[in-house]
């Protein structure tokens, strides 16, 4: 242990603790910036400098660790001139039209500045010029950006892309993407990592909330909604309700509160992704031995993580569609026929934890309903909560709804979509009760379950063996793809999801500065599972349905024109490395 | 009012001529990297600060190409802006009345067309194509990327065998390197900008000397590949060391009865004993490598039965050839080519220049060592003669100055014209045409033209020719070896660019350079023949760097090497250095400025753990 003392108040902590974190144990609380523990302690900020007795320069705290004896003060009258000094620094660099930013309330520059009691800067406003393509769903606000390197360092470090980039030199050294490459052209994911760790408003997801208002203005459309698994366990983040009062239900309720005719689950069309994908699983199987796995395919930054890295590889990816794309395909075919409503007239929306949705919805094969696009727009759980807010929705006050006629029914198996290895699970349950002929006890894989970004498990169903592993994070997906490429590791079926945590720690899903929340909302994913009446995907009397009266079959001729899809029929800018 | 008086400079004065020195220093220490048209924008601000005033062109003209190039950084120029600044600089250049505006505007002509791509980029794209890519100055311009920070603070907590460890990571040879590396990490020394580059190879001799003997790392589960190494000097021991730790079984080949090449045949061991030396080769084999020493290839091991019995092939030959001055008289009983000197002290057969009177031909380090050399094996005089001015020898300015306070000397500007003898055909004098100083040549150094003077004869008995050297190719050459300008050809991976399995490095790709630069191209090499094996070996080293200090050492003194006295060494081979005490090698390891831990180091690129 080591003893010092911080604004005198004597701290004992462990060897190479830092002197923030020390202050933080001691109830001390230093004011970050750029800091993002373990991924971003590069003192760049220099906001939480500190004044350590004996030494004559103030020093970083964040990358600075504790000395026996050291007596620090977090507020001298040299560390308040400096630390104001420098947010007054970024301050000139920085345009600060919070009124208007899709941060404001949600900012540690705002914070910071406003704690410091900063209400005007004497220095001259030089705010960087954006150059950046309208028509990107990733936005990047130059004029915002204050240089805290954390995109750059979380797309490295955690998603192994290097999309980012210092970029020049000297006074004019901002970010932007490497090797001078436009957004559009790089092998960028789309996972959106980089706007879930940016402080401030420099980086953003494109806003399509007009154009729902739009299409709720247009008597000629029908406005259908689907909700993904992820979205209820985080949206209540944002508007204060607890997790377990933030349901589906009042989901639905705010939606129909605004207008939307129909509110539907995408659980749902999970559900219906597991009776295909665990299919295909199982025709593999019997067909033998295979050098690569089966991979899930129900994400799409996965999806551009593939084609654009491995792309000899896409030809093991489940043809399956997404969820959100099984919907649309399936909505506007069958169900827009069950529920009398021309095609043309109904204008889908999905609500996402993802950004790479909204990339997904507008793929040029996500047309199977000849609409123009199967899944019209694609909101994130952040643009949601901006409608609630801007409907002026008390959200305590809303009675929770069902969903509508005719796909009221969702499983427990569909909801888990949203936690890393719910997929997987998921498929299990299915797999499982089609080998033996009856179901497993539902939790019989929860093996798979865990916060690791890998994890791998054998299941011995029948007289197979089925290897498993589970990967979220683009890192850990390109480890455990490594690691497959060289034959070190073998497996039947793989489930990837691009961000870590999978869905629940989607860059689509609320902002909460310095912490990584992926863990508690996967956990509520996985209560309201346990809490389900129907845990199988198969048993959901919705998809039984479909299958009797339009699908006939899993991998049916009608399943594969609808609700299956071509990886390789849209182009992806490939790695640097690989051009 | 006196008629004239004592000019005495003022307080401000006395400030600003600080202020110069700081910036000397500081651009000695200006980090690669940096956006070439912001930086000479800079300049050219700090050039006009100096304008008088007087005439037009520098006066205005300088304002107005810093405004134009402001636009061109700030993405607000169009392309036509290239050609205004071009013409403006052009007429500054052609009108300013003095050296301030038209050099001034010379720097700025020369950008324009020597980065003009840059300008188009930032006018074009609005952006810049450079990034600061290298963040360790020390690491980034080690050939060998060793782990520089790293081991000083090591040595700064006394943990030496740490240090070594560390080294070794990317050099097997820290005994070596500690006593001649010309340790080009030091020339852009962050620590330059408060005072002076740290004394990095004086630290590094600290460490070998205090470590005691540090066993080599633990090697890897035997592969079963089979490496064949052709050459035992520095290159070549360099990748059997990582090949032999990787588990891949080495053997070496070498033609001279002892390891080392230039280490042992080309450095006097005044430089480098010959016992310290042997340090690291010992290590180098205690890993398992199988040294067959007195082998020449051609003879008695061919390189296609090599090819068949191993799975891949490294070439280090090195530069062994001597090249001759080619005056009239270079056969003359006296004569002697300095690869041919070296290489018999090596093997410690001392020629005896007792009474003799020594001319060394050369500017080099090698023409440093021929000439330290004759005086120590007794000559009467040594004189080093060189073409070019002092100031344009490649050897190192110490070496140059070690010399000459060995009571050797130094005549410059003076060419080789024949060499004259008596009628038995020895040697009796050197001729020399003077020189002067001409254009600048592609060398960046001016250019020696004949003098309008007559030739001086330079009384001698023995002449040694240290003009460079070449490579032994024709075993190499007669397998297919592809040969380029002389010297083997490779990829950057080292790769022979057209055998497969055969891979080249050191001198004999690059011609004579250096010590580090020939481990670096082993190193690189090793990596390259693990990957070509099929394996992806990880060198790394579980040694802990310290914490660095949390305040910075205000503004002190280097700490320099100190050698013996001059009157002393220069009558035996023994070291002329001596190495820095605990107390200087404390203060020394506590003035480093870890750019592994504080500025870009920290972001990017600030630790190499494993290669």
């Amino acid at each position: 242990m080591v003893n010092l003392t911080i604004d005198n108040i004597p701290v004992a902590v462990e060897e190479n603790t830092s002197i923030l974190e020390a202050a933080r144990l001691a109830g001390i609380n230093i004011p970050t910036l750029c800091f993002l523990k373990d991924i971003n302690e590069i003192a760049a900020c220099r906001v939480c400098i500190v004044e350590i007795e004996g030494i004559d320069r103030l020093v970083a705290s964040c990358n600075n660790s504790v000395r026996e004896g050291m007596k620090v003060h977090t507020n001298s009258p040299k560390v308040r001139e400096a630390r104001k000094t420098n947010v007054e620094l970024i301050l000139s660099q920085h345009n600060s039209n919070c009124a208007y930013c899709p941060r404001s309330g949600n900012c540690p520059l705002q914070k910071v500045a406003n704690d410091l009691g900063i209400y005007d800067v004497v220095y001259k406003k030089r705010e960087p010029k954006t150059l950046w393509s309208h028509r990107a769903i990733l936005r990047r606000d130059a004029s915002k950006c204050i240089k805290c390197m954390r995109c750059i360092q979380v797309c490295d470090k955690i998603q192994t892309l290097n999309i980012w980039d210092v970029s020049g030199t000297g006074a004019r050294t901002t970010v932007d993407v490497s090797h001078n490459r436009m957004i559009m052209d790089s092998d960028c994911a789309m996972c959106g990592q980089c706007i879930t760790h940016c402080p401030v408003g420099a980086l953003s997801c494109r806003d399509d909330t007009d154009k729902f208002f739009e299409a709720l203005a247009d008597k000629d459309k029908v406005v259908i909604v689907q909700v993904a698994p992820a979205v209820r366990a985080a949206w209540g983040e944002s508007l204060g309700i607890p997790r377990k009062y933030a349901t589906i239900g009042k989901i639905t309720a705010a939606l129909k509160r605004m207008g939307v005719d129909y509110v539907f689950d995408t659980d749902f069309s999970a559900d219906l992704t597991i009776m295909e994908e665990g299919n295909e699983l199982l025709k593999r199987i019997s067909e033998g031995e295979h050098k690569y796995p089966l991979f899930t395919s129900c994400c799409p930054g996965w999806v551009r993580f593939l084609k654009s890295q491995y792309p000899d590889m896409v030809d093991c990816l489940s043809t399956s569609k997404s969820p959100q794309q099984m919907f649309g395909a399936i909505l506007k075919t069958y169900y827009a026929k069950v529920m009398n409503i021309p095609a043309e007239k109904i204008y889908f929306v999905s609500i996402m934890p993802c950004m790479a949705k909204k990339r997904e919805a507008a793929l040029p094969t996500m047309d199977d309903a000849k609409t123009g696009r199967d899944v019209d727009i694609v909101l994130t759980t952040r643009e949601f909560v901006k409608l609630i807010r801007s409907e002026h929705i008390s959200v305590e006050h809303l009675k929770e709804m069902p969903c509508d006629y005719p796909i009221e029914t969702s499983s427990g198996a569909g909801v888990i979509f949203g936690a890393t290895g719910g997929v997987m699970e998921a498929a299990l349950r299915t797999v499982y009760a089609v080998l033996e002929g009856h179901n497993p006890e539902p939790d019989a894989f929860k093996e798979i379950r865990g916060k690791n970004g890998i994890r791998e498990a054998v299941f011995k169903i029948g007289d197979k063996e089925i290897k498993t592993a589970v990967v979220s994070g683009l890192g850990n997906a390109r480890k455990l793809l490594k690691a497959i490429r060289s034959g070190k590791a073998h497996f039947d079926f793989v489930e990837v999801m691009a961000c870590p945590g999978g869905c629940a720690g989607g860059g689509g899903q609320p902002i909460k500065e310095g912490y990584e929340l992926y863990a508690e909302r996967g956990d509520e994913l996985y209560n309201i599972d346990e809490n389900s009446e129907i845990r199988y995907s198969h048993e959901n009397p919705a998809i039984n349905s479909l299958y009797e009266n339009y699908i006939e079959k899993p991998l049916s001729k009608r399943a594969e024109e609808l609700l299956h899809t071509d990886h390789t029929a849209w182009e992806m800018p490939l790695a640097p490395e690989k051009i | 009012m006196s008629r004239l008086s004592i000019i005495t400079p003022d307080y401000a004065q006395t400030v600003v001529e600080n202020l110069y020195k700081d910036v000397e220093r500081r651009i000695t220490a200006s980090p690669p990297g940096i956006c070439p048209i912001d930086i000479s924008n800079a300049f050219l601000k700090m050039c006009h600060a100096q304008t008088c005033g007087k005439c037009v062109p520098c006066r205005v003209g300088l304002t107005q190409l810093s405004e134009l190039i402001d636009e061109v950084l700030d993405g607000t120029a169009t392309l036509e802006y290239i050609d205004i600044i071009e013409k403006t600089a052009r007429v500054i250049k052609n009108t300013a009345d003095c050296a301030i505006g038209y050099e001034a505007a010379n720097m700025v002509l020369r950008g324009v067309v020597g980065f003009r791509d840059d300008y188009v980029e930032h006018i074009v794209n609005k952006r810049c194509r450079f990034n600061i890519y290298q963040p360790v100055p020390c690491v980034a311009l080690c050939p060998a990327k060793v782990d520089i920070p790293g081991y000083i603070a090591l040595i700064n907590s006394e943990r030496c065998a740490d240090a070594v460890r560390l080294i070794r990571k990317d050099n097997p040879f820290p005994t070596a390197c500690a006593f001649v590396c010309e340790h080009p990490c030091e020339a852009r020394c962050r620590r330059n900008m408060i005072d002076d580059s740290i004394n990095i190879r004086g630290l590094k001799r600290y460490a070998v000397d205090h470590s005691g003997i540090v066993p080599a790392p633990k090697c890897s589960e035997p592969t079963g590949k089979k490496v064949a190494i052709i050459g035992g000097g520095p290159s070549g021991l360099s990748a059997a060391y990582y090949l032999s730790l990787m588990g891949h079984s080495v053997e070496l080949y070498e033609k001279r009865d002892k390891l080392g090449g230039m280490l042992r045949y080309g450095i006097p061991s005044y430089r480098l004993p010959r016992e310290r030396l042997q340090e690291d080769i010992d290590c180098i084999l205690s890993t398992g490598v199988k040294a067959h020493t007195g082998v020449e290839i051609g003879t008695t091991v061919t390189i296609p039965k090599l090819k068949e019995e191993f799975d891949c092939i490294y070439i280090a030959i090195g530069a062994h050839n001597d090249k001759k001055i080619g005056i009239e008289g270079e056969d003359k009983r006296g004569v002697i080519s300095a690869v041919e000197m070296l290489r018999g002290i090596g093997d410690n057969t001392l020629p005896d220049f007792t009474k003799k009177r020594v001319v060394v031909v050369g500017g080099g380090n090698v023409a440093m060592d021929c000439t330290r050399s004759a005086k120590r094996l007794g000559a009467e005089s040594v004189t080093c003669v060189y073409r070019r001015r002092r100031a344009d020898m490649t050897a190192q300015p110490e070496e140059v100055s070690g010399a000459e306070s060995e009571g050797c000397e130094i005549l410059c500007l003076q060419s080789p014209l024949r060499i004259s003898g008596d009628e038995d055909g020895n040697v009796t004098a050197i001729w020399v045409q003077p020189q002067i100083a001409g254009e600048i040549d592609k060398s960046g150094r001016p250019r020696p033209v004949n003098a309008n003077a007559e030739p001086v004869r330079l009384a001698c008995d023995i002449v040694i020719a240290a003009v460079g050297q070449g490579i032994e190719i024709q075993p190499f050459a007669d397998f297919g070896v592809n040969i380029e300008r002389g010297v083997i050809g490779t990829l950057a991976d080292n790769e022979i660019t057209n055998i497969d399995g055969v891979f080249a490095g050191g001198d004999c790709t690059t011609g004579p350079a250096t010590v580090i630069r020939a481990i670096a191209a082993g190193k690189v090499a090793a990596a390259n023949i693990d990957e070509y094996l099929g394996f992806n070996h990880i060198i790394s080293s579980d040694v802990e760097v310290p914490q660095p200090r949390l305040g910075v050492r205000p503004a002190c003194g280097r700490m320099n090497t100190k050698e013996r006295s001059a009157g002393e060494r220069n009558t035996d081979f023994n070291l002329i250095e001596t190495g820095l005490t605990q107390e200087e090698a404390n203060a020394e390891s506590s003035r480093c400025l870890r750019c592994d831990h504080y500025g870009y180091g920290i972001f990017k690129g600030g630790r190499i753990d494993k290669w």
